[in-house]
């Protein structure tokens, strides 16, 4: 944890008739109280003097459960009901708000929401305890130790009284240096199984309100018609069609030519002036290629000798034992490229101020890079920029690319204006679909050889994708001796032990935009690996648990932690236990943002062998589970977004053009498609980890080794349907 | 053109563009956006309202052929018995995630309640299955709407 506990002065809230008690950090990181005059501290807690606690979520809630995780940890410093706490999102600061993993830099990915935010806001809601309670000992003129605060009372040595009538008297103390945290035996939220989301209400009733639903006065509705090609630049336009779509207002050639704009009066307006453009396009560096071809040479470089060795062992030593061994396995796979396809189409609104800044209105996932955006493209200084955060109707990676696409399309769409009139970017879901930023097309080829008792004693891995990371601000960080962390994160930093293993990676030429896709590169190596797994335990004649414990039974907490979720997750599902005619188990288990997940599919199969499937269990090991009902939430859900675009779905291009155009072709799961999910949760004390993404990887293989162990094609082309695989 | 509409037991006068689909009218004419636009196609669901009792994907349904109809949307659908158990069903199971599909697995949820009093795993799927969830919270969608007829029954 980075805050460190200097001590800050303190003064009442600033202009404020009613006194707030504000806790959180001043720009040097530092536990500070309520703000001096210039300060302006931004808090992670506020209590008000009606007893009010305000929980400030430094990220967005897109269905995570941020919103009630944070929240958790203020309620329970402040020893709290979870349902009696309200909270808000944090305005835009990178200095005070920032992801304690990413730097200076606020946003949210990679599984780190709460990582990240754990240490930081329970010292938070501890030192507003601390502080409610020295104020009311003050006041009662007794020692602090004999008080309580308990349910917004603080008691003892005969007293009683709400917090509320202390917030003042609190606000002008000096901040505990370092704040006692409840130790786990006092906890009454942090583990505990309570159904209490605090975005539920908003949801259930319509209210809940996303970058889609801003309607500021006078707005503009901005659609765009893209380039259908990647590549492709704006050589001109007709717009006489869209002049006669009632409340049409103009249509602008964005000025990095990429797209046309629309402008109308609404939305539906907006969209039916955009689709009667007539644009001509320059197609001299578009993408021309088909995805067989694309997919054909990525599976090619997989064959050939590869750009970057990411492994220690190198392919010398790896093909010794490889031809020292009894058997070898080899398998080809490849992964088509897949759209984010969030419920809710991107989108956000900017709106101009008096004073020459703006408010961007928008589920932002990566808020300081879209200022930084603005800051470049308007030259608006960054401290005129504010953020309204709204909830975000899903992610999944998608809210935040590395040049924060939608932002920059809707900050060129507002320059091309006079600037005077708010202006509302929507995408349809064709735009979603076909607008690029995809999980990359990748291919895998693993030969992996066993010896005669079964044992694994060598294994060549070959990568072939586009990279994400590389020409992007997160290169610096991720890519080293020219591999792409984020291209074969998985494969040699597993939880397995495995022996001998060379890993080799080959970048692609780009073929379209791409992005990370919820679980990133584990969206592929996950199911390569655990494929493998269970290739490798036929060959060896092994049952597939106890195949996979021969590779964790080592002393690293890697070994032991994802031995003991494989464990659970088999013996929850009855593995080994007899099952009806026409059932057949698969399992797989794969670590990822530093959780531990193994999941068991069962399905039936009827005599066409149509593939239903019938029940998921579930285990997952990610440190303490700070509102476990999120956490199982997190691992359903990660479940159902992995399996179903194994399953079905794949981003195609015809001569270079995106193919699937909305659902009908790009088909999400249904509620048809899983009867049951079945989640348990690994008790730990180690500090939690991620939970957004870990559920994801190991759904697809889980499901493929329950085809073949069923006695189906062992489906290593994705997706399954197109190797012959028919679902209920 | 203008038409009238009976929208949450309320009367309104809506003149929206030939053409105009009912959601489009209901988001940005009255500024109700609890009904969401999710694929503009009728094939999420998220879109969904009951339109004279029955539940419609007002993306694809034309306003100015509804002049004089009753129609509900999420803002009013606790009002009635049946959507007052779907939500408090929903509350109970923490259903949802991002939450931006809900209103119409909501409003479509209450029409099956409405037409099967104990609805089987299969009825579910049947009515249910034209509303997408990106977040996959169908487990819960499906254990709420076992818990709603129980509560309607009570």
């Amino acid at each position: 944890m980075t805050i460190t506990t200097s001590r800050r002065g303190f003064l009442k809230a600033t202009g404020a008739a009613v006194a707030v008690l504000a806790i959180g950090v001043d720009p040097k990181g530092a536990l500070a109280n309520t703000a001096s005059g210039g300060g302006n501290i931004t808090p992670f807690v506020t209590i008000s003097e009606d007893g009010t606690v305000t929980a400030i979520i430094k990220h967005f809630e897109g269905g995570q459960g941020v919103s009630t995780g944070l929240s958790a940890l203020i309620a329970e410093e402040l020893n709290m009901s979870l349902t009696d706490i309200q909270w808000t999102h944090a305005p835009s600061d990178p200095t005070r708000y920032a992801n304690l993993f990413f730097g200076g830099f606020q946003g949210t990915g990679g599984s780190t929401a709460m990582a990240n935010s754990y240490m930081q806001y329970r010292t938070a809601g501890a030192a507003a305890r601390e502080l409610l309670i020295s104020a009311a000992a003050k006041e009662w003129s007794v020692d602090a130790a004999q008080l309580s605060l308990k349910d917004g009372v603080i008691s003892g040595a005969g007293k009683e009284g709400p917090i509320g009538a202390f917030v003042a008297a609190a606000s002008a103390m000096e901040v505990p240096a370092e704040p006692r945290l409840k130790d786990p035996s006092e906890f009454r939220i942090i583990g505990k199984e309570i159904k209490a989301r605090r975005d539920t209400h908003d949801k259930i009733n319509g209210q809940a309100k996303y970058a889609m639903d801003v309607h500021l006065d006078g707005q503009m509705v901005a659609a765009l018609k893209r380039a259908p090609n990647y590549g492709a630049k704006v050589v001109s336009f007709d717009d006489s069609a869209a002049k006669e779509v009632p409340g049409f207002i103009m249509a602008q050639t964005l000025p990095n030519s990429d797209a046309v704009v629309a402008f109308a009066e609404n939305t539906w307006a907006a969209f039916q002036a955009r689709d009667a453009l007539s644009i001509e396009w320059d197609m001299s560096n578009a993408e021309k290629r088909s995805s067989d071809q694309i997919k054909d040479e990525l599976l090619a470089a997989v064959n050939a000798d590869p750009q970057y060795v990411a492994s220690e062992t190198d392919l010398t030593t790896a093909n010794a034992a490889l031809d020292g061994a009894a058997k070898v396995v080899e398998q080809e796979f490849y992964f088509p490229m897949l759209a984010h396809a969030p419920m809710e189409p991107m989108g956000a609104t900017i709106e101009p101020l008096a004073d020459g800044g703006v408010i961007i209105h928008d589920g932002a996932q990566f808020p300081t890079a879209n200022n930084m955006v603005l800051n470049q493209i308007l030259q608006i200084p960054m401290e005129k920029i504010q953020v309204n955060t709204l909830y975000a109707g899903g992610f999944f990676g998608r809210r935040a690319t590395p040049n924060s696409d939608y932002l920059v399309e809707l900050t060129l769409a507002f320059a091309v204006t006079d600037r005077t009139r708010p202006v509302k970017l929507v995408w349809s879901r064709e735009d979603d679909i076909t607008g690029g930023y995809y999980r990359p097309a990748m291919a895998h080829k693993v030969r992996a050889g066993i010896d005669a008792e079964g044992n694994i004693v060598g294994w060549d891995h070959r990568v072939a994708g586009q990279s994400i990371m590389k020409g992007t601000a997160f290169e610096p960080m991720i890519v080293q001796n020219g591999v792409d962390h984020s291209s074969v994160e998985g494969i040699a930093d597993g939880a397995y032990t495995i022996p001998t293993m060379h890993l080799a990676l080959t970048d692609a030429a780009p073929s379209t935009s791409v992005n990370w896709w919820r679980s990133v590169g584990h969206s592929h190596t996950g199911y390569v690996m655990e494929s493998m797994m269970d290739m490798l335990a036929e060959a060896a004649g092994a049952d597939p648990v106890e195949f996979r414990l021969r590779y964790l039974s080592g002393d690293s907490a890697d070994n032991k932690r994802m031995a003991a979720t494989l464990k659970l997750a088999a013996e929850k599902a009855g593995w080994g236990t007899p099952l009806p005619e026409g059932r057949a188990r698969g399992v797989a288990a794969h670590k990822s943002f530093g959780s531990y997940c193994a999941e068991v599919f069962e399905i039936s199969t009827d005599a066409d062998g149509v593939v239903k499937i019938e029940k998921v269990t579930a285990a997952i090991d990610c440190g303490i589970a700070v509102t476990p009902d999120v956490v199982r939430a997190q691992i359903e859900g990660g479940i159902g977004y992995g399996v179903g675009h194994v399953m079905r779905d794949q981003i195609t291009l015809e001569d270079g053009a995106v193919y699937e155009q909305n659902f009908p072709d790009y088909e999400p799961l249904r509620i048809h498609d899983i009867t049951a999910i079945d989640v348990h949760i690994v008790p730990s004390a180690e500090a939690p980890t991620g939970v957004g993404e870990p559920g994801t990887p190991p759904a697809g293989p889980a499901l493929a080794n329950a085809i073949a162990a069923a006695g189906g094609p062992r489906v290593a082309i994705l997706p399954m349907i197109g190797e012959g695989v028919e679902f209920a | 053109m203008t038409i009238s509409l009976k929208i949450n037991g309320e009367m309104r006068e809506v003149d929206p563009a030939p053409g105009t689909p009912l959601l489009w009218v209901l988001r940005d004419e009255l500024k109700m956006t609890g009904t969401k636009f999710g694929c503009g196609v009728a094939s999420c669901g998220a879109c969904t309202v009951h339109v004279d009792g029955v539940a419609t994907r007002s993306c694809q349904t034309f306003a100015e052929d509804l002049d004089g109809a009753e129609v509900t949307t999420i803002e009013a659908i606790g009002a009635s018995k049946v959507g007052a158990a779907v939500q408090q069903a929903w509350a109970e199971h923490d259903v949802v995630q991002c939450g931006y599909c809900q209103s119409g697995q909501i409003m479509s949820a209450v029409n099956l309640l409405s037409d099967i009093a104990k609805p089987s795993d299969q009825d579910i799927d049947d009515y249910m299955d034209g509303n997408a969830c990106r977040c996959a919270t169908y487990v819960r969608i499906r254990a709420a709407i076992h818990r709603a007829a129980d509560i309607l029954e009570a």
